[in-house]
Parts: C-alpha cells; structure tokens; sequence
C-alpha cells in the first residue's frame, strides 16, 4: 500500500528524458502487479482524485506495451479506478499534454 | 418540463427574444430559422438566408430587437425587424477563417464574435459612415476562440479558447462609451488589455496533474461579474473570484466534457455537454471550493422486468456481465450532446427556467421543481 503512495508520489511528467519516464512505468507496473485481487479496491479508496487521475494514466501507459500477465491485472485495476473516478479520469487521460 | 423536437438535425445554435415567445436558431444549414410559440406548438414564422456557410452563432438582443448571426462564411449579419420581414446588413469582420461565437454586449451597442483565425472581433455601429465597424483583439490568443460572454459594465468580455485557456479582456471602444469604473477584475482596461488569463485547467497543488489542460468550451460571467466560470475538454469545471489573483477552484467531474455552462444564481452554476443532461454545480464562496450538486435530468423509470436466463447468457457473451443494469439507450430526455444553455427566466442570478439544445432538438427545463413532464411534439420541417 505504501509502495503504491511513493510510486504515486513523484510522476516523472515534466521530464523529456524517455529513460526516466520508462523506468519509472516499469516500477509502477511491478507495484500494481504485486497487489492481491482483494486489495486492489482498498488501495483505489485511499488515493485522492489527483491520484485516481495519474493511477489512470498509468494504466493506460500500462496498456501500450502488453507482457504476458500485465493486461489482466491492469484491468482489474482499470475497473476499480473507473468506479472511483469515472468517466471524467478517463477523458484527463486523452486530454493530457503531460504525459507520465 | 417539455421537450421539444424541432427536427432531426443538430441545432446549431438558438437565441430567444425579450419575451421568449421566439426562438431563433440553426438548424445545421446556412439558415436560421425563427419559431414562434403557439400554444403548445411551434410554428415556423421567418427564415433568413443569407449565410454562405454554417450559421455558428446567433444572439438576438432583448431590448433592441436586432439579432446578429455568425457563420463559417466569415461573415456577420446584423438582421433588423422592419415590419414583418428581417432585414439583414453584412459586417465585415475582417477575418480568414470562420466566426464561431457571437455575442451582444449588455448595452447592446457592440458585439462581440470569435472566430478560428485565432482573434475576437468587437464591432460597433459608426453614426457617421452608417457601417459596422470591427477593432481586433488579437495578442495573446493561440487559437480559436471556442466562447464569448460579457460582463455587465459592458466592457470586459471573458473568452474561452481553444489554447486552453480563458481570458478576461477589455473591449472598451471610447467610441461608443465612456470609461469604466473599475472592477475587481482590475481598474485599467485599454482595448485588448488581458486582466485575467487562467493557467492551464488550474488544479492548485495538485500531484502535478493540473498541468492538463482542455479546450475551453464554455465561458460564463456570473451577474454581478465578480466570478467567472468555464468549462474545458479535460471535463473540468473551474471558478475564478475577480480581485484576488490565481484564486481558481476547479472541480473534476466524473463526466464526460462538459460544452456549455451557465450561472444561474450568484454561487449556482448548471452546466451540460456530451453526457447528455444538465448537472449543477455550487460555489462555495468561503471555502473556494465547487462542489457537485446532482443531474438536472430525472428519466422516466422504466419498468422493471426480469430477464430470461437466455438473455444473461447474451449478456455476459456480450458485455462481460450479466447484470441487467446496461443502458440501451440513453436515459436521459436529450439523446446526444447538450451544445448550448439560455437562461429564460430570472436572469443570471435567479434563474428558474433555462433552455438546453443539442444535437437532436430542443428542450425547456424548470430549476427547483423535481418533477418534469416528458412531452414530445415532432415538428416536421
């Protein structure tokens, strides 16, 4: 859960180095995928709405390059940050110029 | 309380008289047509061609009775009611792409038009040469000017734009009118002076999400002019206080963007947009916080059956679920995107009916009252 509050803490969205945006995906990935089923939706709880809205950029970051296991768990974690954030988080994803 | 379906093309644009019994809008052609109340039913009285292109914009101004239309043509007809027949006088805007908003001042002595060439036309009348006459405003504008809306003293005009922005100028014309007082939004106001631009879809000290931004579709002064709202692609809705700088409180909806907004009392804002029915939103003055305030937009309950085991099957092949609680259709009274808001009655500061129209036809709603009455009157045109 704490791991899942630091990932969150310091996005790389200013940055124009690709090295650092890939590295930082890579991790949140490792985090999203350690999590049980079960307590996905407690972890989605605890996030603010800045939060839910980044969480969902991940997701979607998440999505562009598939490995083997990585889609199911990114989209159990797309439906509990769906119910969270809605409709809304999704289109700040799309009309994001920053992207994480 | 009752939708009207004009017809089965989107609206562009409407604007209704003093007394609203007539609304003018555009049916997504070069027209605009002009209907009157009768009784229950809507009949067409006027149409009035003279647009080359799409009609974008249209505001028919109450006390003097002149209604001003913009198209894609990047033309602007100011039309005048003599005797029983609109007659219209070209404006040259002086502009390379097309007019996409348009909008009387409170005094009515100028109009304001943005268009895709990046700049906002204020054009006044000239007494001596009898002519419209156009002054830009064209720095720091990066990209279409998406909405207009006037503030009351008639000289700062708010513009949303499509750079992500929205901005609050001064359209003082010493021509026609002497000069302001001064406002919380500042007390020098050349022509073309930006005195409010807001950062992009301002999340103040947010974990850096804020630094979106979306298209600016609607702009709104509330009745006084001390507070602004807009409206941006990034489904936002933010509220800025004049006087105090970078006092922005913007609220995430959980909706899909929002195009139009409108204040309907000093800290009560109704807004529509893709998701179909108008919601309201309330400003918290002391806390600068917006908070969401319910969908306007009370569906029928349809029946309740139960489904067949077959069709839960279909279901979960289908939708992955198997639950009954999909939407076939939309429930809401709209069918597609809410592209415009008018207040009726009341004013900006206690308004108890206002107008949505959209994509598939017209509709009138009542603030405050619960229940709405689902009346459907095709009009074939």
């Amino acid at each position: 859960m704490e791991a899942l509050q630091a990932v969150l803490k310091n996005p790389p969205i200013n940055t124009k180095n690709q090295n650092v945006k890939d590295r930082a995906e890579a991790l949140m990935l490792k985090v999203l995928s350690a999590f049980k089923s079960s307590d996905i939706e407690k972890a989605v709880q605890s996030l603010d709405k800045n939060g839910v809205d980044l969480l969902m950029k991940y997701i979607y970051k998440g999505f562009e390059k598939p490995s083997e296991n990585s889609s199911a768990t990114l989209l159990q974690w797309h439906e509990k940050a769906l119910s969270a954030g809605g409709v809304g988080s999704i289109v700040r994803v799309l009309t994001a110029r920053k992207t994480v | 309380m009752a939708y009207h379906s004009f017809l089965l093309e989107p609206i562009s644009c409407h604007s209704w008289n003093k007394d609203r019994t007539q609304i003018a809008l555009c049916p997504n052609n070069h027209d605009v047509h002009i209907y009157k109340k009768d009784g229950t039913k809507w009949i067409k009285i006027h149409e009035l061609k003279e647009h080359n292109g799409q009609v974008t914009g249209i505001d028919w101004a109450p006390e003097s009775n002149r209604i001003v239309t913009c198209g894609t043509d990047r033309n602007a007809y100011v039309w005048s009611l003599k005797g029983e027949v609109w007659k219209p006088t070209l404006v040259i805007l002086r502009i390379n792409r097309a007019a996409r908003c348009v909008s009387w001042s409170p005094k009515e002595n100028k109009f304001a038009v943005g268009s895709g060439s990046r700049l906002i036309s204020i054009c006044y009348f000239e007494q001596e040469n009898d002519w419209w006459v156009c002054k830009h405003i064209k720095k720091p504008i990066r990209s279409t000017v998406l909405s207009l809306d006037w503030h009351p003293n008639n000289v700062l005009l708010a513009a949303g734009s499509c750079d992500f922005k929205c901005r609050v100028f001064s359209a003082y014309i010493k021509e026609v009118e002497e000069k302001p007082g001064p406002t919380v939004w500042g007390s020098k106001m050349p022509f073309g002076e930006v005195l409010f631009e807001s950062g992009p879809s301002g999340v103040s000290g947010g974990a850096g999400d804020g630094a979106g931004g979306g298209w600016v579709h609607g702009v709104c002064f509330s009745h006084s002019g001390n507070r602004l709202a807009w409206t941006s692609h990034d489904s936002t809705v933010a509220i800025a206080e004049g006087g105090k700088t970078s006092t922005i409180s913007s609220l995430s909806s959980e909706t899909l963007p929002l195009l139009c907004v409108s204040f309907i009392t000093e800290n009560s804002l109704v807004a529509a947009g893709h998701d179909c029915y108008p919601v309201l939103f309330v400003y918290d003055g002391t806390k600068g916080s917006v908070t969401f305030g319910g969908k306007l937009d009370v569906p029928k309950q349809t029946s309740q059956r139960g489904i067949s085991a077959r069709e839960r099957f279909q279901n979960l092949d289908r939708r992955a679920t198997s639950s009954e609680t999909t939407e076939q259709g939309l429930e809401s009274l709209h069918k597609n995107s809410i592209s415009q808001i008018s207040v009726l009655e009341g004013g900006k500061s206690k308004c108890s009916t206002f107008c949505t129209t959209g994509m598939d036809g017209g509709m009138e709603w009542s603030h405050g009252t619960s229940r709405y009455t689902h009346t459907h009157t095709t009009h074939t045109v």
